[in-house]
């Protein structure tokens, strides 16, 4: 018996001292292998008393099971080591850089109209659209702008055929047109899309987009109009107050028609929307012209309601601090990267209007 | 419309001060665009002090001064003046200031080799005396905190600027601003104190309106003033001119605009001597010409309204008079015109000789047609306190007769348009005010409309009438209503607004260009589509309308690689034109790709973008719309701006006609022709309205999930093949071989050259097959080996290799 246990404490000190995984596992068949020696002395166990047997079995096993706890600690110990330097080795610098990203940008014009798009939808209205060309009748006449209304000299409008027949529309109403000829009332639309003058300088281009807006049911009145725009302006700048202030104006297709303004400041050479006591314009709008609806076969003595047109290019302009109009339509890189919009910033009224 | 508001005062007694009326204006739809003093030729010069005197290094006489002008920067000047000293406070005149005295404008000048950026000023230069032996001196304790001020402080009375809408002709005269002001409150309009004017004898050169069909004239009243010196307006009269922004030029011409302003009543003064005979009023004869005011010679087309005598065209009506007639200031008798004449005349006319004056403007958008007399008086009177002579009776003649407009008015109308509600007797008075004569019968209002409001024919015009005047503020800010009548989007709109956001997550800028074009560019990209130019372009080079998106992208593309940008990818979604009618546009995605993919990294072997990564772009972007990746085919038909070799069409299906997109590189001579420089270019487009909408919502569309769990083997096959078949149809074989076993096949290499015969190319192909009933056995997977094997050789005439 003493001799197992010799035999144990030596290699229990074999195994303290060892680092080499093969060696190791040669202990380990050297114990316990077919003729190891532990095997070998369990083996011995049968020519012995019961009496005897009995105790050293006992103290075998306990040895045994020393051992074998001693050689897979010694083995795991090995094996993590071996992992460590290996991974250490395997060290690189991830301060390198990542494979090149290519970033995408949704040009702030379309931001806008997705922005208007779903502050609209949140109160009930859809989208419509209709073509850049246009007839002179959807464009002017149909909306009480007779050919000697001096009204038309507001609009300088290009043609496409010398008879002044087609042109490119010059504002987004004609859509209000088509939309009504083609439906029957109520509406609830609104019609973001380019327009075009002749007109080019820092604040005009000869494109630019406008969003109209109409509403037409039994009972809608200039309060209702109110009501919408002050929605949309409170939740397209996202502030809590906005100072609003109605104009009497004149537009040919509505009556009575008013622009409105907004307060703001400057602060820091910054636009402040919403405060301050200046006053900037920035929509057109009027209860619908009953010689419009009249000319697009709805009854205004039954139907009435409201209509407006909004500069969209404007509106980014102001939110997004953009001073040049031009350079909206002018594909430079530098510009479009600094103005765009991640693509999957979709304003939205559960995700917010903006980040 | 410009006014001052003394010249307000002449109509309005109010008690109101400059900003009440300011915004007062503002509130009853007179839009007041400014409020300022009118600029003055003396606003230039300015409180200066010199820092610093030194004498010119190149003349003794003359100083070289650093002087303070109230900015950051001190400026040099040369001085000559002895009393030029440190510390002097004068005035200084920057370039472009014009010196009272001789009328001189300045500009930056070298004197004696130094550069001089404007001049201190002396007393009589300035004409404030005749000291002119040295500059001026200002005194300490009154300007030491001034440098940098106007020195002439402005005396002149702020100007008025009213944007005035066209509906709105009766605001084109003073009067008719103090009439609105007084309906809102904001005093009481004067009345017109009872002409005592004397007149003496007949005015005596017959009048005839001639009855034609064109006629552009229905009333002409004049008189005529004998005797008369024509003199320089005196000072009150002047100033009245130059608040107006207008240049005085004689009193008689002074007054006829005074009262144009005054009471919106255009006038003409003819000098009544010049006159052959009589006047006719008529419409011109095609050719015919005159010599107008502004000193041009207008050749006149039909039917324009002319005023003539026996000799020929006097003026235009309404538009502008001839130098053949005009008051001088030796014209002694006058005859004196004030006339009507319709709009839809004057506008035709001004438009076709492309003529704009004040008259014109006021004729255009209806003058009162009973202010005929008015102003005839107004002006007379005027003529005889100024240029003495004698008026002769009132002519007036007219081929047709003023009606009143009368509407019958419900004030229910106001309340069901506006949201509130104003009093009966409210809405009278501001009627009333407005000149409107109101009789009541019942509930409905009998509204008399007054002569000067052209722009008020029906119920409607009232309530804006009615608003406007009582203010908007009193209008409702109702909650919004969120009833919806239909879905926000329709599926193109959805499919719009996702597919510009796909493009755009793969790495794409996303732009807005013109919808116009240049021709020269758009001829390489317009196909078959007929060109569609606009008939008054804003330059040269936007002179079409698109009928691609590519010759904007290709353009601006080409700007950005001059920048020195050299990867570049852009796109945009908007109209491409293919008529010139109303919706012959389809909505398309054009994008373009130039540069190297990974350029410059330390770890991915940089290349050139090349056809597959737009085909990857296009391919994947129509996936994530939601069509089936299976269904898609390709074929090698594009337009002819794709490299004829190296592009292709996408279909949505096999059954398809049009292509919903195409992608490649773009055409070599497309390049030279635009001389574009970059390693690589590569486009592609989608048209949206090619895409079909499915006809089941994805809700309906999902099919029953179903998969095998039995064991699935890859085989591997390459097969010898002409140079010319395409993957594709291969890929379409092998499948076929088995459909239901044959679950997908993927194409690893493709190469030509060594070891393949000329003319032959090897493709090999990874194929999957799986059994949804059991696990293959070995002798399954043989037998669909040979099945695919020989269905390729059968069908395609492929070898495999060995």
């Amino acid at each position: 018996m003493s001799d197992i246990k010799k035999i144990k404490d030596d290699y229990i000190d074999k195994l303290n001292t060892e680092n080499n995984i093969d060696k190791v596992n040669n202990i380990k068949s050297e114990l316990f292998g077919k003729n190891g020696i532990i095997s070998n002395e369990f083996k011995k166990l049968s020519s012995i008393s019961v009496e005897e047997r009995k105790k050293l079995a006992s103290d075998l096993n306990n040895i045994k099971n020393e051992l074998q706890n001693k050689i897979s600690i010694k083995i795991q110990e090995i094996e993590t080591k071996e992992i460590n330097f290996k991974l250490e080795k395997e060290k690189i610098d991830v301060t390198l850089p990542e494979r090149n990203i290519e970033i995408g940008k949704i040009h702030p014009v379309s931001q806008v109209i997705d922005e208007i798009s779903s502050i609209f939808s949140e109160i009930g209205f859809s989208v419509e659209e209709g073509p850049d060309v246009e007839n002179e009748y959807n464009n002017f006449t149909a909306l009480n702008t007779p050919d000697n209304h001096p009204a038309r000299d507001m609009h300088d409008t290009f043609y496409l055929d010398n008879n002044k027949e087609l042109l490119l529309r010059t504002h987004t109403s004609p859509v209000q047109v088509r939309t009504m000829l083609k439906g029957k009332p109520p509406f609830k639309i609104i019609a973001p899309g380019r327009t075009y003058r002749s007109d080019s300088d820092q604040t005009h281009a000869p494109m630019f987009h406008q969003v109209e807006g109409l509403h037409i049911d039994k009972n809608i009145n200039m309060g209702h109009l109110k009501g919408c725009l002050n929605y949309f302006i409170k939740e397209f700048f996202e502030v809590d107050k906005i100072k609003m202030r109605f104009r009497p104006s004149h537009f040919p297709f509505t009556e009575p028609s008013a622009e409105v303004d907004i307060g703001y400041e400057i602060k820091n050479g910054k636009i402040v929307i919403g405060e301050g006591n200046k006053w900037l314009e920035i929509l057109g709008c009027g209860m619908v012209h009953p010689n419009v609806l009249k000319n697009v076969k709805v009854n205004p003595n039954k139907y009435q309601g409201y209509a407006f047109g909004i500069g969209i290019d404007r509106l980014g302009m102001l939110k997004y601090g953009i001073n040049d109009l031009r350079a909206f339509f002018e594909t430079d890189y530098r510009w479009l990267s600094h103005f765009g919009f991640d693509p999957l910033d979709v304003p939205s009224n559960y995700r917010g209007l903006s980040r | 419309m410009k006014f001052t508001v003394d010249w307000l005062k002449n109509h309005l007694d109010t008690n109101f001060n400059n900003n009440q009326i300011i915004d007062k204006l503002t509130n009853i739809g007179l839009e007041v665009e400014s409020f300022e003093s009118s600029t003055s030729e003396l606003d230039t010069f300015i409180v200066a002090k010199i820092i610093n005197a030194k004498t010119h290094p190149n003349a003794d006489r003359l100083k070289l001064c650093d002087v303070d002008i109230g900015g950051e920067k001190t400026i040099e000047v040369v001085c000559g003046a002895p009393n030029a000293k440190n510390g002097l406070l004068t005035v200084y005149a920057p370039p472009g200031s014009i010196i009272p005295k001789n009328q001189m404008k300045l500009s930056v000048s070298k004197i004696r080799g130094v550069t001089s950026y404007g001049m201190l000023c002396s007393e009589s230069e300035l004409q404030l005396s005749n000291e002119s032996d040295g500059i001026i001196e200002l005194k300490n304790n009154k300007y030491a905190n001034k440098i940098g001020e106007k020195y002439f402080k402005n005396i002149s009375e702020k100007i008025i600027d009213l944007s005035i809408t066209p509906n709105r002709p009766d605001c084109l005269g003073v009067r008719g601003i103090a009439r609105d002001l007084s309906a809102a409150g904001a005093g009481k309009l004067k009345i017109n104190k009872k002409s005592n004017l004397k007149y003496r004898g007949n005015q005596n050169i017959n009048v005839t309106i001639k009855k034609e069909k064109a006629q552009g004239c229905t009333i002409f009243g004049s008189c005529l003033i004998k005797g008369v010196t024509n003199i320089e307006s005196p000072k009150w009269l002047k100033d009245k001119i130059l608040s107006l922004g207008q240049k005085p030029i004689s009193a008689i011409v002074d007054i006829t605009n005074y009262v144009m302003f005054d009471l919106n009543r255009p006038l003409h003064a003819y000098d009544a001597d010049k006159i052959d005979n009589e006047i006719i009023v008529r419409s011109s004869s095609k050719g015919e010409s005159f010599e107008a005011l502004d000193n041009k010679k207008y050749i006149l087309e039909n039917d324009m309204c002319v005023i003539s005598d026996r000799s020929g065209v006097l003026g235009l009506g309404g538009i502008i008079g001839g130098t053949r007639s005009g008051t001088e200031y030796s014209t002694k008798n006058i005859l004196l015109e004030s006339a009507y004449f319709l709009p839809r005349s004057i506008r035709k006319t001004s438009k076709q000789l492309n003529i704009d004056t004040d008259a014109k403007f006021r004729f255009e958008r209806g003058i009162d047609p009973l202010s005929i007399e008015e102003g005839l008086i107004k002006a007379s009177e005027l003529i005889k306190q100024i240029c003495g002579g004698e008026i002769s009776n009132l002519d007036v003649k007219k081929i047709e007769n003023y009606k009143k407009t009368i509407i019958n008015f419900d004030p229910f109308l106001f309340e069901k348009t506006t949201g509130f509600n104003v009093e009966n007797k409210e809405l009278i008075k501001i009627l009333e005010k407005l000149g409107f004569n109101v009789s009541k019968n019942k509930k409905i209002l009998k509204l008399v409309v007054p002569s000067w409001r052209p722009d008020i024919t029906q119920s409607i015009d009232i309530v804006e009438e009615i608003v406007r005047i009582k203010g908007y503020e009193h209008i409702n800010t109702s909650e919004p209503i969120k009833t919806r009548l239909k879905p926000t989007l329709n599926y193109y709109q959805k499919l719009f607004h996702f597919l510009q956001r796909s493009i755009a997550s793969k790495g794409y800028l996303e732009t807005v260009t013109w919808s116009f074009t240049d021709t020269k560019i758009n001829q390489l990209f317009r196909e078959n589509d007929e060109e569609i130019p606009i008939v008054n372009p804003i330059s040269s080079d936007l002179n079409v309308l698109r009928n691609s998106i590519f010759p904007n992208l290709i353009f601006y593309l080409k700007k950005n690689l001059d920048r020195g940008f050299k990867d570049i990818s852009l796109f945009e979604i908007g109209p491409a034109f293919k008529g010139k009618n109303p919706g012959d546009q389809l909505t398309v995605i054009g994008a373009v790709r130039a540069g190297k993919i990974s350029r410059l990294s330390w770890n991915d072997k940089e290349r050139i973008v090349d056809t597959f990564d737009v085909k990857k772009d296009v391919i994947q972007s129509l996936c994530e719309i939601g069509i089936n990746k299976d269904d898609i085919v390709i074929d090698d038909k594009t337009p002819s701006y794709y490299h004829p070799g190296k592009s292709g069409g996408v279909y949505q299906n096999k059954n398809e006609k049009k292509a919903l997109a195409y992608f490649g590189e773009i055409h070599p001579n497309i390049i030279k022709k635009l001389d574009i420089n970059t390693e690589g270019l590569v486009i592609f487009e989608i048209c949206l309205d090619h895409i079909k909408e499915s006809k089941q919502k994805i809700k309906d569309s999902k099919s029953e999930y179903k998969f095998s769990d039995f064991q699935k083997s890859e085989r591997d096959f390459a097969f010898i093949i002409n140079k010319n078949f395409k993957s594709q149809e291969l890929v379409n074989i092998i499948k076929s071989a088995d459909n239901r076993l044959i679950k997908s096949v993927r194409v690893f290499d493709v190469f030509e050259g060594e070891n393949i015969p000329e003319g032959k190319k090897s493709i090999a192909v990874n194929v999957t097959i799986q059994s949804e009933e059991k696990t293959l056995n070995e002798n399954d997977l043989d037998n669909i080996n040979k099945l695919i094997i020989s269905s390729v050789e059968s069908k395609s005439g492929a070898k495999i290799r060995s």
